[in-house]
């Protein structure tokens, strides 16, 4: 069992999504950093698509009854199990008692690069009943997960049967290198890969420019639904209603405001709103991670492009796979 | 059926398709986009198929199947698509109208010119067809709304509309599955879940079933 003794602002049961549905109106949710989530599954020898949690702006404090293995990916937010510095992207042996703290966005100061999510995985995995396929929690409709809601203190969560004995469990600590962010920007920007969406065209050609050129701002009114972006005004050539139409993850609509909205996994599966790029799934990640107020910067890439980040990113799990197979270490299928 | 339009194709993302028929949107055209949905179903490669409002979305797998290959199937398997191969189930969903269950009828009746009792016999007398399920799980954006009972949504939205609330927005009617914020008029609700996560279909519609409502009760 894992007992939350705090929260933060909000935690959540989640996995790769819930696939499959989005014709009848369920989104996929999941976690929104599957690339997070599938490191710390194989971690902690899970198979990629256990449930984990996924933990926002940090603050959070769990507690775990029995003995087992834990990874966290993503931001660590200082995280310490009974004090102890945890390192993101490794796998520590857990006793039974033990508290493992994230501190909150600004408890170290101003000083630390200010991440926005982490996903812990634990041996066996949050073992919730899965609706639909998935254990993801879909906050929006209340289902799935616990209870269908964010979780509160007081919580406790089962975990799975895990692929790992005491002799594994209890192994020593050891990480794996962490996703590449690619080439920082000078100014800090974090830079998203886009495909021109099906009404790119819509847009007036100062628009276009402006979509590459702006150094986009996310709002603190960002969700799992979306990321809100602050920036130049998107104007189109024409007004106009537009037919309802598909949407997935990463998609940027833009609405009347002119201010774009990064789509996330738990928006909803169809919108109105032009669609003037959609971001490449190798990125979504970084979007995931991206910090409130923090600047992104939007790349325009063609599908060949596109579809090489994502080979390039199938190259790595594959090398931590072997890397961790190689070490003895299991996987569950 | 050999002279309708082709879709126009467009990537959405490095792994979705878009293939959007010319408007005007038409239940002919939206029989056609169900079809292709329930052929590319089959193709190796396609993962899901999301219809909207006069187009389709195909999520596929690129390793699986290459852009190019996906375009020419779909090119190919439009014309010879028939546009009545999918027929929906007729669903009837009883209604309870006006009072408490809908707030708005009395605003609708005064925008259409219509009593109360009126704008319900002819919401119940015609018969309504799904389109597409999106916005929330569950939620089918219909057609068939007789054009005289068409009213714009309310200034101001209401934060949480109960779950099963029967309503007008603009030109077309529907039903909120869930609690949700919403600015259509509300006129009526039913005791029919339309969607339970634990059902199997979990949804009560699917695209292309027709929908009958039947007033249970009229409050006026």
């Amino acid at each position: 069992m894992i007992v939350i003794r705090k929260p933060g602002v909000l935690a959540s049961v989640q996995d790769l999504g819930r696939h499959g549905h989005r014709q009848l109106g369920i989104c996929p949710g999941g976690a929104l950093d599957v690339l997070a989530l599938t490191l710390a599954n194989r971690l902690v020898g899970n198979a990629d698509g256990a449930a984990g949690l996924e933990l926002t702006m940090g603050g959070c404090e769990l507690q775990f009854e029995t003995d087992t293995r834990i990874a966290l990916a993503g931001d660590d937010f200082g995280a310490t199990l009974d004090g102890m510095p945890l390192w993101p992207f490794w796998s520590v042996p857990v006793s039974a008692g033990q508290t493992l703290r994230l501190a909150g966005a600004n408890a170290s100061g101003a000083k630390r690069k200010a991440g926005v999510r982490s996903w812990l995985a634990v041996a066996g995995g949050v073992d919730v009943p899965p609706i639909l396929g998935s254990r993801s929690t879909d906050l929006k409709a209340g289902f799935g997960g616990h209870e269908g809601r964010a979780l509160r203190k007081g919580d406790r969560l089962p975990t799975g049967a895990s692929m790992l004995d005491a002799a594994l469990r209890e192994r020593r600590p050891f990480g794996v290198r962490s996703p590449d962010w690619g080439t920082a920007e000078d100014d800090g920007a974090i830079a998203l890969r886009v495909l021109p969406g099906p009404e790119f065209e819509l847009f007036t050609l100062a628009a276009r420019e402006q979509l590459w050129g702006e150094r986009w701002r996310i709002t603190p009114q960002s969700n799992r639904m979306g990321s809100r972006l602050d920036g130049a005004e998107l104007k189109r050539k024409r007004g106009g209603d537009m037919l309802s139409s598909g949407v997935i993850p990463g998609t940027i609509q833009v609405p009347p405001s002119g201010q774009p909205i990064i789509l996330m996994g738990d928006a909803q599966t169809t919108g109105g709103y032009p669609r003037i790029g959609v971001v490449i799934r190798a990125d979504l990640w970084k979007l995931a991670q991206a910090p409130l107020n923090g600047r992104l910067r939007l790349v325009q890439v063609d599908q060949p492009q596109a579809l090489a980040a994502w080979a390039s990113q199938q190259r790595y799990l594959s090398q931590v796979a072997q890397g961790l197979a190689a070490a003895g270490w299991p996987r569950a299928a | 059926m050999s002279g309708a339009p082709f879709p126009r194709l467009h990537l959405l993302g490095d792994a979705a398709l878009l293939c959007e028929l010319p408007a005007p949107a038409t239940l002919a055209q939206q029989q056609r986009i169900w079809a292709l949905a329930e052929h590319a179903r089959q193709w190796p490669g396609v993962g899901e198929t999301l219809p909207g409002m006069n187009n389709l979305t195909l999520t596929f797998d690129p390793v699986a199947i290459d852009l190019d290959t996906l375009t020419a199937r779909v090119l190919e398997a439009w014309p010879k698509l028939a546009a009545g191969a999918v027929n929906g189930r007729l669903v009837e969903i009883p209604v309870a109208y006006g009072g408490e269950h809908g707030p708005d009828l009395a605003d609708v009746a005064a925008h259409t010119g219509f009593t109360p009792a009126e704008v319900v016999r002819r919401h119940t007398a015609a018969e309504y067809v799904v389109y597409l399920l999106g916005f929330l799980p569950g939620f089918s954006f219909m057609g068939g709304l007789p054009p005289e009972l068409a009213t714009p949504r309310r200034a101001e939205p209401r934060l949480a509309v109960p779950a099963r609330s029967v309503g007008i927005g603009g030109e077309q009617t529907g039903i909120y599955p869930l609690v949700s914020p919403g600015g259509w008029q509300l006129i009526g609700r039913t005791p029919l879940e339309l969607f339970d996560p634990a059902a199997e279909p979990p949804t009560l519609l699917r695209p292309g079933d027709r929908v009958r409502f039947v007033a249970e009760s009229v409050q006026t």
